[in-house]
C-alpha cells in the first residue's frame, strides 16, 4: 500500500567538524551550534535521534547531510558515497526533509504541496496526482477531503502530517527531521509520534531526527546520539544502553534522575523471564490441589477456567482438606497484563493493587505466566554495565524440578506463584 | 459662469461621445504604460535589493528623490530632449511608480516565511525555481497592493501630462480646455472621469488579487 521501494541507506559522519567564526550571526537567529569531530554511523532503516541542549550542534549536523550547511572539515557519506560528489539539488531531492514549522507552501494546495519533489523531478501530472493521494492516505488524511485545501485551512497536526507526506513523496531512502513534532501540543505530538513509528515499520527509511526532548528521543530512537554544548558527541547507543549506562555525568544529568523509570517505559513484559504459575481448576480434587500448592514456592494456587483464563488465587491454607476446588475459594486476581505492556505500566498496576505478581495473559485471556517484581528488578540490574557482584536469583534454581509435576494440566505451567 | 446656463450640458456630452472615448483611451495609455514599465523595472530593482540588502538603501534613496521632483518640472527638464512627445510624459510617470512599487515588492519578498524558504531549499529547488515558483507567487499580495496604490497615483498625475500636447492628453486635456474656455461641462467631466477611473482601477486590483491568490481567501474560510 505504501508503494515504497527504496529502503534506508547508511549515513556516515566521518570526523565532521563545523566551526563558525565568532562574528557569524545568522539572520539574527544567533550563531548555529558548532560540531566537533563527529563520527557516527546510522545503519540503514534505523531512526537515529540527535538530542541535546540548544546550541549543541545537533541541527547543524542534520543540515550538513543535505548540505544546507557545509562542514569545515571531514566528510559525510551515504551508502559509502561522499555527498559532495553529487549535484546539490540531486542530493536534496533524494533526501526527505521535515522541519518544525513544516514550511508548507501557502499558495499551493495540499495535493500540490505533497507532490513537490516529484514535480521537481519531472514526473507526469497523472502520476503526481496519484502519488500525492497515496501519501495523504498513508499519513491518515483523506485525500478527497484534503487534496484541494490550502495549508492555512489545516490544523497544526494536519499540517505536520502533510509535511511528512511531502518528505516521503519521491520515496527517498533518507529522511531528515528537525524537531518535526515540536510545534504541536503534547496530545497531538504523542499521536503523531505513534503514527510515525507505525509508518516507519512499513517504510523502513534511514531517519535522522533532531529533538531537544529526551523523552521523545527515547521513545522514537532505535539509536540516540546525545550531544553536549560545543558540538561534542557525548554518547551514541540504543536508548536502553544510554539509560542503563550513561557515559558521563553530562549524559546522566541530561537523561534525568528518572532514567530507571524511563527504562521501565521502554521495556515490555516480553523482555522479562516469566514465571510459570501453579494452577488448578474448579472441580479438581482438593487433596491433590493442596499438595500442589504446598509444593509452590509461595504456597499459592492460581485457579483457571477451561480456557486457562485466570479466576483467582487460592492460598494453600484456604484449600479444604477434602472435596473439590470451587470458584468461590478464589481471591480476586492480580492485575492482568500482556506481553506488550510496558514494565512501567505493569509495575504501576502491581503497585496500585499492592501485589508482588501480575498475571500475563495472551489475547484470548489465557495465562502465559507470572510477572514478579523480583523479575523486573533483575531485568533492570541486567541492563547496567556489569553487576557489582554475582547475584543469586534463587527462584530459577527451583524450577526444573517442579515443571514435570504440572505438565499433566495445561501448557507448561509449573508452581512458583507468589501472589501476595 | 454664464447666468441661466446649466452647469452640465448633457447635449454637448452626447454630441462628443467619440471625443470622450478617445480621451479615455488616451488616459488609459498614460496610466497603463508607466505602470507596466515601472513594474518590471521595480521588480528587477527589488530582486536586486533582496539579494543584496546593501543596495536597497541606495535604490530607495534614488527612487525617493525622483518621486520628489514635481511633475511639471520633470516635463520641463525632459522637453528639450524628447520634445512635446508621449515619451516625455511617460518617463516621469514611470519613475513616480518606482518608489511605491520597489518598496512593496521588496516587502512582498520579505514577507515570504523563512520556514517556507528553508523547506524549498532543503527539498532541492534551484535558486531560480525557488524565485519563480515560491517567492514570486507568495509576494503577489503585497506586490498587488503596491500596483494598486501606484495606479491610483498615476491616474491622478497623468492629468498633468496634458501640458505636453493635445494628441495624448487624456482627462487632463478635458480639464485644461474646459478651464481655458470657461466650459464647466468639460472640466467637470474630465475630473469626474479621472475619479471614476481611479475607483475602477482600485476595485479591479482588489478583484484581481482575489482571483490570482486564492490561498489568501482560504484563510477566512478555514475550519
Amino acid at each position: 500500500m505504501t508503494g515504497s521501494t527504496s529502503h534506508g541507506a547508511v549515513v556516515q559522519f566521518d570526523h565532521v567538524t563545523k566551526h563558525y567564526a565568532a562574528s557569524v550571526a545568522k539572520d539574527g537567529k544567533g550563531v548555529p551550534g558548532a560540531v566537533n569531530d563527529l563520527s557516527l554511523t546510522v545503519p540503514a532503516g534505523k531512526i537515529c535521534i540527535l538530542v541535546g541542549p540548544s546550541g549543541c550542534g545537533k541541527t547543524t549536523s542534520l543540515k550538513m547531510v543535505n548540505r544546507l550547511i557545509e562542514p569545515t572539515s571531514g566528510k559525510i557519506t551515504i551508502d559509502g558515497v561522499d555527498i559532495t560528489s553529487r549535484g546539490l539539488t540531486d542530493l536534496r531531492r533524494s533526501i526527505g526533509y521535515v522541519i518544525q514549522q513544516v514550511g508548507l507552501f501557502p499558495h499551493q494546495t495540499i495535493g500540490e504541496n505533497v507532490a513537490t519533489v516529484p514535480r521537481l523531478l519531472g514526473w507526469p501530472a497523472a502520476k503526481l496526482r496519484s502519488r500525492s493521494e497515496e501519501l495523504l492516505a498513508l499519513v491518515g488524511l483523506d485525500p478527497a477531503k484534503y487534496r484541494d485545501r490550502y495549508p492555512a485551512q489545516l490544523s497544526g497536526g494536519e499540517r505536520q502530517r502533510v509535511g511528512v507526506a511531502r518528505a516521503l513523496a519521491a520515496d527517498p531512502p533518507i529522511m531528515l527531521m528537525d524537531e518535526p513534532f515540536g510545534a504541536v501540543d503534547p496530545i497531538v505530538r504523542d499521536r503523531l509520534q505513534n503514527e510515525f513509528l507505525r509508518l516507519q515499520e512499513s517504510i523502513a527509511k534511514t531517519i535522522l531526527f533532531v529533538t531537544h526532548d529526551i523523552d521523545e528521543a527515547i521513545k522514537m530512537g532505535d539509536l540516540v546520539a546525545v550531544f553536549q554544548t560545543g558540538g561534542i558527541l557525548a554518547q551514541f547507543g540504543t536508548p536502553l544502553d544510554i539509560l542503563a549506562a550513561p557515559a558521563s555525568d553530562f549524559v546522566a544529568r541530561f537523561v534525568g534522575q528518572d532514567r530507571g523509570l524511563k527504562r521501565l517505559s521502554l521495556l515490555r513484559v516480553s523482555d522479562v523471564d516469566l514465571r510459570p504459575p501453579t494452577t488448578g481448576r474448579p472441580g479438581d480434587s482438593a487433596v491433590e490441589a493442596r499438595q500442589r500448592a504446598a509444593a509452590d514456592k509461595q504456597h499459592y494456587l492460581l485457579l483457571v477456567d477451561d480456557g486457562n483464563r485466570p479466576l483467582g488465587w487460592i492460598a494453600h491454607d484456604d484449600i479444604p482438606s477434602e472435596g473439590v476446588l470451587t470458584e468461590d475459594l478464589a481471591n480476586p486476581v492480580s492485575p492482568q497484563v500482556n506481553r506488550r505492556t510496558t514494565l512501567k505500566d505493569a509495575l504501576s498496576m502491581m503497585l496500585d493493587a499492592d501485589v508482588q505478581t501480575g498475571i500475563v495473559i495472551d489475547r484470548a485471556g489465557a495465562v502465559q505466566g507470572l510477572l514478579t517484581i523480583d523479575a523486573v528488578a533483575r531485568k533492570m540490574r541486567d541492563g547496567e554495565h556489569a553487576p557489582p557482584f554475582d547475584l543469586d536469583f534463587g527462584p530459577e534454581s527451583g524450577e526444573p524440578a517442579d515443571s514435570a509435576e504440572s505438565a499433566e494440566s495445561h501448557d507448561a505451567v509449573a508452581p512458583g506463584a507468589d501472589p501476595r | 459662469m454664464i447666468e441661466g446656463k446649466p452647469l452640465i450640458d448633457f447635449g454637448w456630452i452626447l454630441e462628443h461621445l467619440d471625443d470622450i472615448a478617445e480621451s479615455i483611451l488616451q488616459h488609459l495609455q498614460l496610466t497603463i504604460l508607466p505602470l507596466v514599465a515601472g513594474f518590471f523595472i521595480a521588480l528587477i530593482l527589488a530582486i536586486w535589493a533582496v539579494r543584496q540588502p546593501r543596495v536597497y538603501g541606495l535604490i530607495t534613496a534614488v527612487t525617493g528623490i525622483m518621486y520628489t521632483i514635481p511633475s511639471l518640472a520633470a516635463f520641463a527638464i525632459l522637453r528639450p530632449i524628447f520634445g512635446l512627445s508621449l515619451l516625455t510624459a511617460l518617463i516621469p510617470l514611470t519613475t513616480y511608480t518606482l518608489l511605491i512599487l520597489v518598496r512593496n515588492i521588496v516587502a512582498g519578498f520579505q514577507a515570504v516565511p523563512a520556514d517556507v524558504l528553508e523547506a524549498a531549499e532543503g527539498m532541492g529547488y534551484t535558486r531560480r525555481q525557488r524565485l519563480l515558483r515560491v517567492e514570486l507567487p507568495l509576494a503577489v499580495p503585497l506586490m498587488l497592493a503596491g500596483v494598486r496604490l501606484a495606479s491610483v497615483t498615476t491616474i491622478g498625475l497623468a492629468t498633468v501630462a496634458a501640458v505636453l500636447g493635445n494628441s495624448f492628453g487624456g482627462f487632463g486635456q478635458l480639464i485644461t480646455e474646459g478651464l481655458q474656455t470657461f466650459f464647466p461641462t468639460k472640466y467637470l467631466l474630465g475630473a469626474a472621469l479621472s475619479v471614476v477611473l481611479a475607483f475602477l482601477a482600485d476595485a479591479l486590483f482588489v478583484q484581481l488579487e482575489k482571483v490570482i491568490t486564492p490561498w489568501t481567501q482560504a484563510r477566512a474560510g478555514a475550519r
